[in-house]
């Protein structure tokens, strides 16, 4: 479990996150660490896209303090875009560009957020898209390709920005089994070279292998958090073991 | 959820909701003093201008505005019922129009040929030109059982000239929904006209408010060209007033009614299109 510390690269503490009368997330509380990998489980509309999506500041949250690079980044006058162009998000669905080619994709932000120039940009994009086997595919349009293809393009596109943490919203939950294949040993790679993530997924035997935590969220609430042996195999709560029962083969 | 009526705010989120209302408050003062004085300079540009005073006597006269009112406004009510007689003869023909040009039996390829004719050909005419010679030419046709009244034409050559761009704007709807929901509808097995029916154009038309509006705006606004083939309606009774008294106030007044109508119309389509974003978004982004 990771635990607080002077370096934290984010802290969320009593997240609160209500859409009208619904409370969709309560109390959460949760210490990213550099380098660490925490994935979040849990069933459909536990919250945890909206987890992610308030850590981006996709949406406003309703209570508690988000810190992120020891600035509470959860303040209303804090610079949206500054603290965006630090974290990469890859959603369910891509959310590509279709009218942009995967190289513009992918230069996009690099060069009208941080100011790369084109041949920089580029550079940078191609040498991302050929580790990730797509260098064929870079001068296509999205819909040219296959999900898989089009979800590792969406990685890309987060990672040309260099982000400091990197948050996935279950980039494999729209691919059949054979194309996961193609994007979650990218995500292995990522986790190994060190690269700081947040991911929520429903793939529970890479969840043990790559995370470092993994939190159980039900009801917008983290129920348990731990290294992922504990919480896989020997979880505290009966939901979570209820739970792990239904998704777990065997 | 259990705990909803058990939590209060933190004094952190307290504060930041202060935060907010003043960032708020800012932002409402900033655009309330960039609106009045932008607006305000205009307004004093002008009538610090040195031809201000001969100006407001000739364009913005209170008794001629006063004494051209009745005639104008009865005249308009012209303007008001061309223009309602033929938004909706545009809409039908003009989806028709597009429906037909996206046909595909080929049985239907004259129909579609006659479709693209059309627009092209009607599009290419300026409406005043069509106007007038709608206006001027069928009476000399001397057809049976269709009336020659100038006011008939000229609603008729509206309907014509707007029918072909409006069929544009539709077109461009039906053609910006994703073929993956032409797939859809297909296998669920229904029909191509069905398909069309019920998944394509009540898409293409929500998509297409907005120019669809635009559209009829001008609509609106070239119901005066009908005073070309001397229909007494709005701008041709201002024209009148202006000939027989010389001053100009009238025109004012007459733009004054125009914009009046315009803008409700605005409105509405506005609270439309936030209101089907609403339904079918459910605020997703």
């Amino acid at each position: 479990m990771s635990r607080p510390s002077e370096e934290a690269l984010l802290e969320v503490s009593d997240l609160r996150k209500s859409y009208g009368e619904r409370v969709v997330l309560a109390d959460v509380d949760l210490v990213v660490n550099p380098h660490d990998v925490v994935c979040l489980i849990g069933s459909s509309g536990s919250g945890k896209s909206t987890l992610l999506r308030c850590l981006n500041l996709l949406e406003d949250i309703d209570d508690g303090v988000i810190r992120f690079d020891g600035r509470e980044i959860s303040d209303p006058r804090v610079d949206r875009r500054a603290v965006r162009s630090r974290m990469g998000m890859v959603f369910q669905a891509y959310n590509l560009f279709p009218h942009l080619t995967v190289l513009e994709n992918c230069t996009l932000a690099p060069r009208r957020v941080h100011g790369l120039s084109r041949a920089e940009a580029e550079a940078r994009a191609r040498t991302l898209l050929e580790q990730f086997g797509l260098s064929d595919q870079a001068t296509k349009h999205p819909d040219r390709l296959s999900g898989g293809q089009q979800q590792r393009a969406a990685l890309v596109r987060a990672l040309c920005t260099s982000p400091t943490l990197l948050l996935l919203d279950e980039i494999t939950a729209a691919l059949d089994p054979e194309l996961v294949g193609e994007v979650l040993p990218i995500v292995r790679d990522l986790a190994e070279q060190g690269t700081t993530m947040i991911l929520a997924t429903h793939e529970m035997s890479f969840a043990r292998e790559v995370a470092t935590t993994v939190c159980f969220l039900h009801e917008g609430r983290i129920l348990e958090q731990g290294p992922p042996d504990q919480i896989l195999t020997d979880p505290r709560e009966p939901r979570t073991r209820q739970f792990l029962r239904r998704v777990l083969p065997g | 959820m259990s705990d909803s009526a058990a939590w209060s705010p933190s004094p952190r989120e307290l504060e930041r909701r202060l935060l907010r209302r003043r960032l708020r408050l800012r932002s409402t003062l900033i655009a309330a003093t960039a609106l009045v004085v932008v607006f305000v300079g205009l307004a004093l540009l002008i009538v610090t201008s040195p031809g201000w005073d001969r100006v407001r006597e000739a364009f913005f006269n209170g008794f001629h505005a006063k004494a051209s009112l009745p005639d104008i406004a009865r005249a308009f009510w012209l303007n008001v019922k061309m223009f309602m007689i033929a938004e909706p003869l545009i809409l039908v023909l003009a989806l028709a129009l597009a429906i037909a040009r996206s046909a595909r039996s080929p049985w239907l390829l004259p129909l579609r040929v006659a479709a693209v004719a059309y627009t092209d050909v009607i599009r290419g005419i300026p409406t005043i030109l069509l106007i007038l010679l709608l206006g001027f030419g069928m009476p000399g046709l001397r057809l049976q059982g269709v009336p020659n009244s100038p006011f008939f034409w000229a609603t008729t050559a509206l309907v014509i000239s707007y029918s072909a761009y409006v069929a544009e704007v539709f077109r461009s709807g039906i053609e910006s929904i994703h073929p993956s929901q032409l797939a859809s509808a297909e296998a669920l097995g229904l029909g191509r006209g069905q398909t069309m029916r019920f998944v394509v154009v009540p898409q293409a038309v929500r998509r297409v408010v907005p120019p669809l509006l635009n559209d009829f705006v001008s609509l609106q606004k070239d119901t005066a060209l009908a005073s070309t083939l001397g229909v007494f309606e709005a701008v041709f009774v201002a024209r009148d007033y202006t000939n027989y008294n010389f001053n100009y106030t009238p025109y004012v007044v007459v733009a004054l009614f125009f914009v009046a109508l315009t803008i409700p119309l605005a409105r509405f389509t506005d609270w439309l299109g936030r209101r089907y974003a609403e339904r079918e978004r459910a605020g997703a982004r």
